[in-house]
This record gives structure tokens, sequence and C-alpha cells, in this order.
């Protein structure tokens, strides 16, 4: 097939009070292509889709749809008729209708007055099969798994008959096999359909993996596109921040230090009152990571949480420098000298609502620095100091330390909760997630910020996804599956591969066979 | 025992269930779009009134009706554009509502009609009693199906008709998705503010209509507060039915029964307790439906 442009940006900015988001782009996509654009988080990727797609105006320059110009009261539905659809990241779908009344909402059949229950079903089976997109019309949306929900989403973007499909964030919340389905509709939709798909990711492997062409963004402007197949993630990566990231050794070799945190055959109980964490025990030492590998959902969460004590214990015990901790609360856990990053910020990292400088300070407040008769007063010119040197300190980049924490970008709002819980200088730390849905530049400084609290001599138990991470940083790796320590290594001692198989239960018999020598070697 | 059990209790339980089933199918409408609207008390009373005045004046039911229903669409517009246009609170909106309609229909009373308490006149024309030729005869069921007034039907065809609309077209479904994924919808190119502004008129004219019942079809007067809390009543309906208008009518029709029981006991048991029972059956409802939601709850934990 002839390529054809199919999107062209001509000089394309787009102005927000106070902000430059995107700064004289031009970018052309062909047709039948899979264009990844790239971009660390606030580089103006999505806003760039954005205008495409019609959710803001364009301050200044022109969009072309295969050749048609846009015009200044584009709207999504112009866009669609246009033939450009959007799947965004968070799913547009009402839970209690089914999977063929989510598709065509909005555009129902109808048999004189009536719902055309029928009609709705055989129009959204005929749409799967044309696009090999396998969906049962009669699914309960909201019982669905993530991966079959954006399935549903991206039907309905294809419903109108789509030349160009922008996808944004999509792998997300995507598990690594939904990934691969995705992809491969991805690939089959452009192949078999001709279709046109712009995926803005901050995934650089997904890029590598999918893409036809890349194009890399940075603080609103387009830096370079390239063809996928001759460039490598490390120069996409150094496009992306501007320099080269060095993913480097960090560590620093040193004596381990005492026994700070210890766990106890741990067991507890998940929201669903099934047992979560079966008989845990670990300990973590002064100047030790310790990282926590487990595919998710096999009791990461819940064992945060009992160490913190915010999730009650069914047995076991939780030792804090030789103290028993198992019955205390949150705050007295705190006060005795642990600082928590918890996997998701949103709801248990900041308060969406309040202020940066206010996330910045809670669990200070009642310091003589920052108020007056233990706290009934608050020194609002201390506290807005203290934040903006936090800020300062852990880069954080936000228009006022006064805005609300949800207006940050993910990043930033991650560095808040690094910066808040890193101030109180508390011997251990539990940090879970760190990076997640970070972009590059703020996982490098946000790595580098643990590896100087171990330096330091804190002993940090690190529960994370992303085995990279694990990797790069834990001194010991633990494997948790379905609540069990399946294995105990040393980092250097051990490969992915290996790990993987002790991740989805293959230690399992080995485990009995351990504990005997473990004993015996003790014993 | 057949002095309280008889064929007139049931015929006084349609009659007391009216004009909750009419205000809870207006409140159904907007919990279908996720306005928890605890305002239609002050709107029955309104359109309780207004009836009144209306058939007095002109010296027609129909009037009188029409009178409820141009007030129902007003209210309906005043309440949208308190809560989904200004974004006020729905609470606090359905509250002052309350107490609105409480002073402005007792300040009317005394200033139009110079009375207090209480007005009656014989010039109030009441709502139709309509007579089933083929039914009437019937032995029990004539003296329930038959000799109801007008809007004792219209209530019955609206429970089927509003399920026809919410479950069953287009219109429905874009109801329901503006309540509960507004993003949904406004994705596909339709306005969930429409939506809600839609359900806000219908119950007001419901509730509306409710009140008319009430003062036109239920009794030939007006008397101060004579909602007597009936809206709240409705929204509890609306609640125990999860907003499926024949499960709420059917919770309606149990208020209408221990109300309807409750008179009748009057003559044994002091009447201040027999005025409690229906509110204390709208509490046990609430208990149900919380226990009930909590089973379920713990059999998808089990499963």
């Amino acid at each position: 097939m002839e390529k054809k442009e199919i999107v062209r940006f001509s000089h394309v900015t787009k102005r927000y009070p106070g902000t430059l988001a995107n700064d004289d782009v031009s970018l052309s996509v062909q047709r039948g292509e899979v264009f990844a654009l790239v971009g660390e988080n606030g580089a103006g990727k999505s806003t760039l889709m954005n205008l495409l797609y019609g959710m803001q105006p364009v301050t200044m320059g022109e969009i072309f749809i295969d050749g048609e110009k846009i015009g200044p009261q584009h709207c999504p539905e112009k866009a669609m008729e246009m033939g450009v659809s959007m799947v965004h990241q968070h799913f547009k779908l009402v839970p209690s209708f089914t999977v063929a009344q989510n598709i065509l909402l909005g555009h129902e059949p109808k048999k004189k007055l009536s719902y055309d229950f029928q009609a709705v079903r055989d129009a959204v089976r005929k749409l799967s099969e044309t696009y090999g997109l396998y969906v049962n019309p009669d699914d309960v949306t909201g019982e669905l798994s993530v991966g079959l929900q954006q399935r549903v989403e991206i039907l309905k973007a294809l419903r109108t008959g789509a030349k160009v499909l922008i996808l944004d964030e999509p792998t997300a919340v995507l598990t690594p096999q939904e990934t691969d389905d995705l992809f491969r509709v991805i690939r089959r939709i452009v192949e078999e359909q001709g279709m046109t798909v712009i995926l803005i990711t901050h995934r650089l492997p997904e890029v590598m993996q999918v893409s036809d062409r890349v194009g890399v963004m940075k603080r609103g402007r387009l830096v370079k596109v390239m063809e996928t197949a001759q460039t490598s993630e490390r120069e996409i990566a150094s496009l992306m921040v501007g320099r080269d990231v060095i993913f480097d050794e960090l560590r620093q070799q040193h004596e381990l230090g005492e026994e700070k945190l210890r766990v106890e055959e741990l067991c507890a109980l998940n929201d669903r009152m099934l047992p979560a964490l079966r008989q845990v025990s670990l300990s973590v030492h002064a100047g030790e990571i310790v990282g926590v590998c487990g595919v998710e959902g096999n009791g990461q969460t819940e064992l945060a949480e009992c160490i913190m004590g915010m999730r009650p214990q069914t047995g076991g015990r939780v030792l804090l420098c030789g103290e028993d901790v198992s019955r205390k609360t949150p705050g007295e856990i705190r006060s005795r000298g642990v600082s928590f990053i918890p996997e998701d910020r949103m709801t248990t990292g900041v308060d969406g609502k309040a202020s940066v400088a206010e996330n910045l300070l809670v669990g200070k407040q009642h310091r003589p620095e920052f108020s007056l008769l233990g706290g009934l007063h608050l020194r609002r010119h201390r506290v807005k100091q203290y934040a903006a040197e936090q800020a300062e300190k852990f880069d954080i980049r936000m228009a006022s330390v006064d805005d609300p924490v949800s207006s940050l970008s993910g990043g930033n709002m991650q560095k808040v909760v690094i910066a808040r819980e890193f101030s109180f200088d508390s011997p251990v730390l539990v940090i879970s997630q760190p990076t997640r849905g970070v972009d590059i530049g703020a996982i490098e400084f946000i790595h580098e910020r643990i590896m100087q609290k171990r330096n330091e001599g804190c002993a940090i138990l690190l529960i994370s996804a992303d085995l990279d991470e694990l990797f790069r940083l834990s001194d010991r790796l633990v494997t948790l599956y379905e609540g069990q320590i399946t294995g105990s290594f040393q980092t250097e001692a051990i490969t992915r591969e290996e790990i993987g198989y002790y991740m989805t239960g293959g230690g399992k018999d080995e485990l009995a066979e351990n504990a005997a020598k473990e004993e015996m070697r003790h014993g | 025992m057949s002095e309280i059990f008889n064929v007139l209790l049931l015929q006084n339980t349609l009659r007391t269930a009216t004009p909750v089933v009419l205000a809870a199918l207006g409140c159904l409408m907007t919990q279908h779009v996720n306005i928890t609207n605890i305002g239609i008390d002050g709107m029955m009373l309104i359109g309780a009134f207004f009836a009144v005045l209306g058939s007095y004046y002109c010296g027609s039911w129909a009037a009188g009706l029409a009178f409820a229903i141009v007030f129902g669409v007003i209210l309906g517009l005043l309440y949208y554009v308190l809560v989904i246009r200004f974004h006020s609170d729905e609470f606090i909106i359905g509250v002052a509502l309350n107490i609105f309609a409480g002073g402005l229909t007792t300040f009317l009373l005394r200033t139009i009609f110079q009375v207090k308490g209480s007005f009656s006149d014989p010039r109030i024309a009441p709502l139709p009693t309509i007579v089933i030729p083929g039914l009437k005869d019937i032995p029990v069921l004539g003296h329930l199906l038959s000799g109801n007034t007008l809007l004792v039907y219209v209530s019955w065809l609206l429970v089927p008709l509003c399920w026809y609309l919410i479950y069953k077209t287009p219109w429905g479904f874009h109801l329901r998705a503006s309540g509960e994924y507004p993003d949904a919808l406004e994705a596909s190119g339709r306005s969930p503010e429409r939506m809600k502004l839609s359900a806000s008129v219908l119950c007001g004219v419901l509730s509306c209509m409710a009140g008319a019942h009430l003062s036109l079809g239920y009794l030939t007067m007006f008397s101060e507060n004579m909602s007597a809390s009936r809206g709240y009543v409705a929204f509890a309906c609306v609640i125990f039915g999860r907003g499926n208008p024949p499960v709420v009518f059917l919770a309606a029709l149990l208020f209408g029964f221990i109300e309807a029981l409750g008179l009748r006991l009057q003559k044994y048991v002091p009447s201040d307790l027999t005025g409690m029972a229906p509110y204390l059956v709208t509490v046990l409802m609430m208990v149900a439906v919380v226990l009930w939601e909590q089973k379920k709850k713990g059999k998808v934990a089990k499963g």
C-alpha cells in the first residue's frame, strides 16, 4: 500500500495559563503505522493528542486529518467524524451495563420507541468479528477484567469506523499477558484493517516491541522522530530526559548493622477475609535493602499494611528493634521510627485536595517550629518556607506550594510522598511501589534517594512489582507467592529467570527442604 | 376482627399509598441520575396547595391538576438549576426546599384564604371518581379496582410506564448512564446534564401530582404540612426498591397498608402510637435493605 500521510501537525503550539504545553510541534503520521509518542510526564504528549481529538483548542498552528484542516470548533464528535478516535487511560464505561450496551451507548438502534436489544447485540458481534477483538456482548462490564474492559473501550472507539486510533498509556493498568494481547490486537488492526495507531507511553520496552516509528517529546517540544528499528531504548531514554540516563551501579559495599525489623510467622487476612499471609518471616538489618518480589496480589499489600499496623494480624508478630509492635496503632509504630511509602499514592499517600505544603507537613504539624500551642495555631509562613525547601530538595515541579497535590503529575506527587517520609529520618523504611507510573527521570532520582538512605544506614523493606527496580536496589530478595515466602536470595546470586520461577510458585516444594536445612544450620 | 380486616382496609391502602407511589416515581427518576432528592416532601406540599388554589378559583379539578403540574415543572427546574447548574449540595437544597414549602404554603394559606390550619370549601372541585362498569360488580375486587379517584389509576399506569422508560428505551439507558457514569455518556456525545434536567422536572411534576392527589383526591382540602413526611417515606421506598418501579410500588403499598391499618386501630390503641407505625415500618425496611446487601456481599466474598 502506498504510504500516505494521515495526520499532520504543523507548527502547533498550545499555551495554558503559565505553561507552554506544546511548543511549535510539527509531526506527520503515516497511514497504517504504529506511531509511539514517548516522553516524561508533563512532556506534552497527552496534550498534543487532546488537541487532535478536539478536547482542547489549539493556540497556534494547524492540524490536518487526512488532508482536511480541523476547524476552530473542533470537538471529539467532529474528530470521530473525521476518523480519529481516542481510548483514554480512564475507561468511560458504565459498570452495570453489558458490553454491547456500553459500546452502543448514545447510538442505540431503536425498534419503534424501544431499545432494540437484539440489534445492539448483533451490531457488537459484527464489530467484534470485523476487528478480531472478541468480547461477549452480554457480559456485565463491571465484572470484566481490566484488559477486557479496555478491549470494550477500543471497540467503542472503532465503532464509528475510525482510521486513526489514539491510545493513551494503554498498558499502565494491564498485566503482562494483557499487554501482549493488546499488542497483538494493535498489530492486527494495523496490518489487516490498515488502521493507524498512535500510542502514548513512557514504557520503552513496549515502544520497541510494537511501534514502527517513535517520536520523543520533551518539555512540550518534539525532540526527534525515528524509525524504531534503527534506535535503542538507551537512545530514546536519553532523548527523553535530555541527558544520558546511566542506569549504573548505585550500591556501595558496607557492613550490615544490627537487625531493625523482624517479622515472625506473620499471618493475616485480605479484604475478602481469605488468608493473604501465611507465616511470613523475614528480617531487615540496618544498611540493607530487602526486596519483596512477587506477582501482584500475592500478599505484598497486606504485608506492608500489617507491618504498619493498618491491618489486624491473625498470627505471628512484628518486631521493631526487638520490641513487639504487633498490636500497636500506625501512629505508635511511626513514632518508633518507621516511615512508610504506600503503594497507592492517590488514596493513601497524599490528600489530593490538600495543598502541596500541607501534604509535606503532615506528621510534623505539632512541632513547635510549625505551630503554636501544640498544633492549635499553624505558622503558615514557616510551613510554606519548609515546603519550598523540600520541593527544591526533591525537585518537585509545581506552580505553587499552595496548589492541591492532585494537580501535580504522578511523578511529582510521588516525590511529595517521598520527601515527607524521608524527612522524618526514620531508621526503618517500608517502601511500596516507589516508582509506579513515574517517568524515567523521576525514577532515577527516587532510586538515588532510596540508595542514599540505605548508605546512611536505614533498614529498608522494598516492595515492588518492577523486577528491574528490585534487582537494582536490593541487597537481598525474597519471593512472595500466595502469601508465603518461597525463596530468599542474595541479589548477586540469582537471575531474573530464576526469580520468576520462585515468584510463580516454583519454589514451593523446595520450601520445606530449605526450612529444614536452615534449621540444621542454626540449630 | 372483621371490623378491621375487610375490603375497606384494602381500599384505604390503595388510597393512602397513591401519593407515596407518585412521589416515589418522581424520586426514583432523580435517584437514577444519582441525585439524592429529599426535597420531594416540599414539592408535594406545594403541589397540594396549588392544586387546591387552582381548583377553588377555576372551579374545576382539571385546573387544579394543571396548576400542580405547572408548579411541578417550576420546582423541577429550580431544583436542577440549584443542584446541577450551581453545584449546591443536593441534601441542603432538599432540606431547604422542604422548609421553604412549609413556610410558603402556610403564608399563602393565611394571606389568600385568610384561614389558619386548614382550608376547605365546597367550591373546591375534587378529582373525579372513576367507576369502571364491567369491574364494579365483581364482589371484592370491584370495590378495589373501581370507584377510585383519577390519580390512583394514573399512578397504576405510570408504574409500568416508568419501568418501560427506564429499562427498555434508549432514553432510560442514557438516564441511568448519566447517574452511574456520566463520563461515559458524555464521551458518546450526549449531555448527562440534560438527562438530569429531565429527571429533575419529571420528579417535580410527579411529586406535585402526588400533592394534588393528597388535597384533591384523598381529601378535599388543604391543611398546613399535610404531606406529613410522605416524601421521606417515598424516598425510603425508592431506596428499598433500588429504583425499580414495580418494587417501589410494592413498598409504597406496604406503607399504605400500615397507615390504613393504623387508622383503623385507633379505636383500640392511642392514635399517637398508630401514627408511628408507618414510619417505624420505614425504618425496618431500611434495616432490611442493609442486611440484604450485607448478605449479598458476604456471598460474593465466599464465592
